[in-house]
């Protein structure tokens, strides 16, 4: 495990630095949560689902905020993507989390929730994932962190902060549900 | 994740960490064993081969559906007879399968040791679909995952076995995966039908069916194997119902949150009576839908451990 929270560094021992801390992180989710609202002209017919591991507490997190917002509890899932993804032989075995979706996708606007956006190709298992559930009207996507290097053909709705990177850094998105802290830190070698 | 699958043969190659982790895949793959949610990708360009050298509709239909839920492609190789059940031909048949560039193995067969045999001739994983009386680890995976929807642990869970434990490797894997979940176990069987080293299982071993049944939160009963009884073992169909059978009287000892299970299909009126089997604790056709779940967790885990197979030559 890597250990950051000051100066701290990554197994190949280059630094790795706090890009966004958690009050970057509390300001961002509540702009996200005012895109959303704005893009969908409201909280009607919104389902948010977090892509597992920690799209799922920013999902959380999102609604939270849009219930503040709005006064409109907003319903939340998450999803797991490990059986939609095309890298199955490239990989170590992956355990298959739970995907928890409390409400009928059908002729809602889904909101894809993941934590960082890099070559795509967990998005496109996301939407796999999601059409075998139903079919919404639309399906929106929001990262918290966009860095670049895409290998398929996919962007983002709303973006929490475009992050350039090299391929071999690393960025990590750390939540106090899943990591004990907040903060988004880079650096690193692959 | 535990340590990567390469092949499954019996209960006890597995560990703990490795039980709990094919049950927990097991039950993400229920909405899709039960059709509320489409069939998914992950093996899409996969080739699974049931090699079934022993009849068996219903495993091989479980094991054909799980492959398919996962979009495997599906070949099916049966052969009844002797003759690829000899050691040799079955080496032969494997190195055909290889060269056809099948990615795993399912095989069913009357020989015990059978799938040791392959897994060592063969580089992809060999699945264990049921060895003559040696073991059907796929089928205690189901039993226990069925346990654990009615259950929140097998520790300390009383576990009573009755039936042909002697020609049974449903008993075999059953009472390794229940010891290791920390289950209780008692068999309850005719001295006939035990087998002779059953005192190093680790059981409870009795005669008395009906003492056991209000001590019991799982009855498990056996298949009556006629097919497997080339001796006499008891008088008569009719004796073996009276004396071993469960019908509603029985049911009525058994406590009222216990499970009534059975690994199919059922000899009505021998092991088991229309009366039990329509009891409410009877949990026997959810083991069914759970056995494609158990079986797609299984295929699961041991092809995205296994690299894929290219044909050569």
């Amino acid at each position: 495990m890597l250990h950051v929270a000051d100066g701290g560094r990554s197994w190949h021992g280059r630094p790795m630095r706090r890009l966004l801390d958690a009050d970057d992180l509390a300001r961002m989710i509540r702009r996200l949560a005012h895109e959303v609202l704005e893009g969908n002209g409201g909280s009607d017919g919104l389902v948010l689902l977090g892509v597992r591991t920690r799209g799922a507490p920013i999902a959380r997190r999102l609604a939270a905020a849009i219930a503040s917002i709005e006064g409109v509890d907003v319903p939340v899932g998450e999803l797991d993507v490990t059986l939609y993804r095309d890298d199955l032989a490239l990989r170590d075995p992956m355990p298959i989390g739970a995907t928890d979706v409390p409400v009928d996708v059908e002729g809602r606007t889904v909101v894809l929730v993941d934590d960082v956006l890099y070559t795509g190709r967990t998005v496109r298992a996301a939407l796999d994932a999601t059409s075998a559930l139903g079919r919404p009207d639309r399906i929106r996507l929001v990262c918290l962190v966009d860095r670049g290097h895409r290998e398929l053909p996919i962007r983002a709705d709303h973006v929490g902060k475009n992050i350039p990177t090299s391929a071999d850094e690393q960025v990590i998105v750390r939540l106090t549900e899943t990591d004990g802290v907040d903060e988004v830190v880079i650096g690193g070698e692959r | 994740m535990s340590a990567p699958l390469t092949d499954l043969i019996a209960i006890r190659d597995l560990s703990r960490e490795q039980v709990d982790g094919i049950l927990s895949d097991a039950r993400e793959m229920l909405p899709i064993a039960r059709r509320e949610r489409a069939s998914v990708p992950t093996l899409r360009g996969r080739i699974v081969c049931n090699l079934f050298l022993e009849d068996s509709t219903r495993t091989r239909l479980s094991f054909d559906l799980a492959a398919k839920r996962l979009s495997a492609d599906v070949v099916n190789f049966t052969a009844s007879g002797t003759s690829v059940n000899k050691g040799e031909s079955l080496l032969d048949t494997a190195q055909t399968l290889m060269a056809l560039g099948v990615d795993l193995v399912v095989l069913r067969t009357s020989s015990a040791g059978a799938p040791v045999q392959l897994a060592r001739e063969v580089e992809i994983p060999v699945l264990n679909a049921g060895d003559g009386w040696h073991q059907h680890p796929t089928q205690a995976l189901l039993d226990a995952l069925t346990m654990l929807q009615h259950r929140d642990t097998l520790e300390g869970a009383r576990v009573t076995i009755v039936g042909d434990v002697l020609h049974s490797r449903v008993a075999r894997s059953e009472v390794e995966l229940m010891r290791l979940l920390g289950a209780h176990v008692t068999l309850v069987a005719p001295p006939t039908l035990l087998p002779p080293d059953v005192s190093s299982w680790g059981v409870t071993v009795t005669s008395d069916i009906d003492a056991v049944l209000p001590d019991t939160d799982v009855l498990y009963v056996l298949r009556v194997q006629r097919e497997r009884m080339h001796r006499a073992f008891f008088p008569s169909i009719r004796e073996y119902a009276q004396v071993w059978g469960i019908d509603a009287a029985r049911m009525r000892r058994l406590p009222a949150d216990a499970l009534l299970m059975h690994p199919g299909p059922v000899n009505r009126g021998v092991e088991l009576t229309s009366g039990a089997m329509e009891d409410p604790r009877s949990v026997i056709t959810e083991q069914v839908t759970n056995g494609i779940a158990v079986r797609m967790a299984c295929l699961y885990r041991l092809l995205s451990a296994a690299p894929r197979t290219e044909v050569t030559s």
